[in-house]
């Protein structure tokens, strides 16, 4: 780990206007990621964790708005990018994995060319180089027969090897940076942990950083270093993943204690005080 | 929970098998549910879990074998009288309410249908029960949020008093609060009025917490069926589900005080 944070962000603020004034859903949020750091954002719908994600690549669209003091990455100030600039880092140098590839996949386009698009758009590459490149990386998502499943269309594979698919596109271009929002909850248990373990495992063999965006607390234990808790646009609390259980924010002890366990005993679920906030 | 006093099922699945137009997608299947009973099916998804709960339902006409609820065989058709005794609630809140219905006309059309009267005081007092305020009763779906709405949908199904319910994922689409919540909110309806439930998840600590044995599914046939108190010590004799149960999280025996419940109340 070199001495610079290969991320820093110092009081992020991401608000919506609306007819009642302008809304914070991103409440002055700071953090900083260092190189081959794997931190995860928890929290549930609407904590702004996603819009943290989309404002690190500043994809937060019109109407909203974002504003920070410092978000620099690499040495880079990210604010004072054009969109052009943007546009060389967003995939090559930041990438991002979306939550279902149903949506986030090109239907119409096969899984081959999908990919090579993804790497084309940072490298030129003689198209045979491109194809071996593309084989290489279905090859390292394991995906078996990987010439045959890059002339498929999205339709055609599970949800599983899509999300894998986009993994692949993700990390073609070898970024330095990975965000990964929900990657896995429109996934099977059995197959949520294969992703993750290969996430986690090209992440640290090609020294990138990693941002794993997830409402799975235990999710998020097993996969990074530190985990910092979100409710209402604000981090409620920031502690090494190893230490979630001693979690001392009532939030993220409400949170705990919501989840079902595998050996339950308890006749009713503690349930979170929501008379501060909306209701359910 | 409470013995069933009749020995006579709730829910009996007899040899069936279920397809889509040419594709059999449920092989085999028998169980039977006890009245009073809470059962999960437990599968990964396009196992046939919920293939199976549409057939009871009626949603899936094309099976062979045997389905009978509280003893009454069914029939292939929609059953007027088979809806008063057996209601589903499926998974996406969002996708289930329609749109340009209010709450309440979405509560009073089951008993519109089957002209039941005093339809005003069922649903208030339905509100109550799923614990819905009474002014969520003239909104629209879109103006509740995701818990609310599964609440509603919960509400619907129970407008008939039926006394199974198929519950089809009811809180995959929901956050972990509100999970909490709903959960807690189906075991007390279960408790006050004595309902049978057929549970379809994918979430073995769910199953833990709300059933009291499960089947689990794997391409369309039932590989077993366990008692719930399986979860405790992962003690499966089919691969699959022990597979299933790793994945899961297995035995998490970092957290010392659920060991410690677990041992001082086995029950």
């Amino acid at each position: 780990m070199t001495d610079a944070p290969l991320l820093e962000i110092e009081d992020l603020r991401v608000s919506f206007a609306t007819p009642r004034g302008p809304v914070e859903v991103v409440k002055g949020l700071s953090l900083s990621l260092g190189r081959e750091e794997r931190l995860g954002i928890v929290g549930e719908s609407g904590s702004g964790k996603s819009m943290t994600g989309r404002s690190i690549l500043r994809l937060i669209r019109a109407p909203g708005r974002q504003t920070a003091k410092t978000l620099r990455f690499d040495g880079l100030d990210l604010m004072a990018q054009s969109n052009r600039q943007m546009r060389q880092i967003r995939g090559a140098r930041i990438s991002m994995i979306m939550q279902d590839p149903k949506f986030s996949l090109n239907p119409v386009m096969t899984i081959g060319h999908q990919i090579a698009e993804a790497l084309q758009v940072h490298e030129n590459l003689p198209r045979r180089d491109l194809q071996a490149r593309v084989i290489e990386m279905l090859n390292s998502v394991r995906i078996n027969d990987p010439e045959r499943v890059a002339k498929m269309y999205p339709h055609e594979v599970s949800g599983g090897m899509g999300q894998r698919v986009m993994i692949a596109m993700m990390l073609i271009p070898r970024p330095q940076l990975l965000i990964a929002d929900e990657p896995t909850s429109a996934l099977d248990v059995s197959v949520q942990a294969q992703v993750l373990d290969l996430i986690e495992e090209l992440v640290t063999g090609n020294g990138m950083g990693l941002i794993l965006i997830s409402h799975d607390l235990n999710l998020v234990a097993r996969y990074c270093d530190r985990i910092l808790v979100m409710n209402g646009g604000e981090v409620v609390e920031a502690c090494a993943a190893r230490d979630l259980h001693k979690a001392s924010h009532p939030y993220t002890k409400g949170l705990l204690a919501a989840q079902p366990r595998m050996q339950e005993t308890r006749d009713e679920l503690p349930v979170l005080d929501r008379s501060a906030g909306a209701g359910t | 929970m409470s013995s069933p006093e009749t020995p006579q099922a709730a829910i009996s699945l007899k040899d069936l098998d279920i397809s889509y137009g040419s594709t059999k997608v449920v092989r085999d299947v028998s169980f039977d549910v006890a009245t009073g009973e809470s059962f999960a099916l437990v599968g990964e998804s396009g196992s046939g879990k919920s293939t199976v709960l549409k057939a009871i339902a009626g949603l899936a006409p094309d099976w062979t074998g045997e389905i009978s609820v509280l003893g009454k065989p069914r029939g292939h058709g929609t059953d007027r009288a088979f809806s008063e005794t057996c209601q589903m609630v499926f998974q996406d809140p969002y996708a289930s309410l329609h749109p340009r219905k209010t709450v309440d006309t979405v509560l009073s059309e089951p008993l519109a249908i089957h002209g039941i009267g005093k339809r005003s005081a069922k649903v208030v007092e339905m509100l109550g029960a799923v614990g819905l305020d009474q002014r969520f009763r003239f909104r629209f779906p879109h103006q509740l949020s995701g818990g609310q709405r599964q609440r509603v949908a919960i509400a619907r199904a129970l407008m008939l008093e039926p006394k199974v319910m198929l519950l089809d994922e009811p809180t995959s689409a929901l956050d972990v609060s509100v999970q909490a919540e709903i959960l807690n909110l189906l075991k007390r309806l279960r408790r006050e009025q004595g309902l049978t439930y057929l549970m379809v998840t994918h979430n073995l600590p769910v199953v833990s917490f709300m059933c009291d044995r499960m089947a689990v599914m794997n391409k369309g046939r039932i590989v077993e069926i366990a008692p719930k108190t399986a979860l405790y010590d992962g003690s499966f004799a089919d691969p699959y589900t022990r597979d299933l149960y790793a994945a899961s999280g297995g035995n998490p025996d970092a957290d010392p005080e659920g060991t410690a419940s677990h041992l001082k109340d086995p029950a």
